[in-house]
């Protein structure tokens, strides 16, 4: 639901990277999104198409890498990753233990960008 | 790969801006003894009467400001107003959600030394304001017995980073098939630090352990 201003901070973290750079066109830009997040790819696209015109960033193509949801076991402090859907019923596999804390699936990350 | 393509590493974080500008409202809440409380639920579970029934319990203890973020309406500012309560109406224009920068403006319009709690009544929405770090020392937030049991699964964000958790309308537990063991067992599997109180707006039920949790989180704060 909020990729407008999502999307208005990735731009502007890109084309302050690819003004430091001397870059002439960025052509794709690849994010690092965690599982947590409610984010459509599509309107990211979108957006940043709407967004980039007459920018170094115009026409380039978002990437998204979805990062996983890892927790940590509150019993044994093992740590293993964890199924969106199954988030109401977290199971540590190695010790059975309900329940653990969030270590990651939070990401919000410009990983890198490919640029002429 | 084509000549002349070639790779930069941003590693940036795209939030980076927000969460510098969360931390500066902390950082200048802490320094005015404030303690800045963000209340998150969906619409009509009931944070506005929440918040009356906080200004009437927290009378003559801490001195409450508010600041609102409800769509397009000046309707729970003038309520809260009403009662004597500095209130500051954020016009959120349809955003789903307040950021740091909208809550450095309404922090601004109040006197924060003159006050010990301000709340931040969120953007009705279980989905968006999980996502953006509004400044606040403690997220909180209501579910209210009519929205079920199975909320957690559907928007475990929301359940991980809050502090607390207000399951309001209690008073419709025998007319619902809601199973409130079932809901701690979910939302604790979340996040096992979360706290967890029962309360109904209308009834008063369970309020006095909300003002006590106030109490002692500002308590806390000032030391």
């Amino acid at each position: 639901m909020h990729e407008l201003p999502i999307t208005e901070s990735i731009l502007k973290i890109v084309l302050k990277h690819a003004e430091a750079n001397g870059v002439r066109k960025v052509k794709t830009v690849h994010l690092k999104i965690g599982r947590l997040s409610d984010l459509e790819d599509e309107w990211i696209q979108r957006y940043f198409n709407y967004l980039s015109k007459g920018t170094l960033a115009e026409g380039a193509k978002i990437g998204i890498e979805r990062t996983p949801i890892v927790m940590r076991c509150n019993g044994c402090s093992g740590s293993y990753e964890w199924e969106l859907a199954k988030m109401d019923d977290v199971i540590c596999p190695a010790c059975g233990g309900k329940g653990g804390t969030l270590l990651s699936g939070r990401e919000y990350t410009i990983k890198e960008m490919e640029v002429e | 790969m084509m000549a002349g393509i070639r790779l930069i590493e941003v590693k940036e974080e795209i939030l980076s801006d927000n969460t510098k500008t969360a931390g500066q409202i902390r950082e200048r809440l802490r320094a005015a003894n404030t303690l800045l409380l963000n209340l998150m639920s969906s619409p009509g579970s009931g944070k506005t009467s929440l918040l009356l029934r906080t200004i009437e319990g927290l009378k003559g203890s801490l001195r409450l400001g508010v600041i609102e973020a409800d769509i397009d309406s000046v309707v729970d500012a003038e309520k809260v107003a009403a009662r004597g309560i500095p209130a500051v109406q954020l016009r959120t224009g349809g955003f789903c959600h307040l950021d740091a920068a909208m809550v450095t403006r309404g922090i601004d319009a109040l006197d924060i030394d003159k006050l010990d709690l301000v709340v931040i009544e969120n953007v009705g929405n279980l989905v968006c304001p999980a996502e953006f770090d509004t400044g606040a020392h403690r997220n909180v937030m209501i579910l209210s017995v009519p929205e079920g049991d199975d909320k957690p699964l559907k928007y475990p964000l929301m359940f991980s980073v809050c502090d607390l958790l207000l399951v309001n309308k209690i008073d419709f537990l025998s007319l619902s098939d809601f199973n409130m063991a079932l809901l701690r067992e979910r939302v604790l599997a979340l996040n096992p630090r979360i706290k967890i109180l029962e309360i109904s707006c209308k009834t008063g039920a369970g309020i006095e352990d909300w003002i006590a949790w106030l109490k002692g989180e500002a308590a806390g704060f000032n030391v």
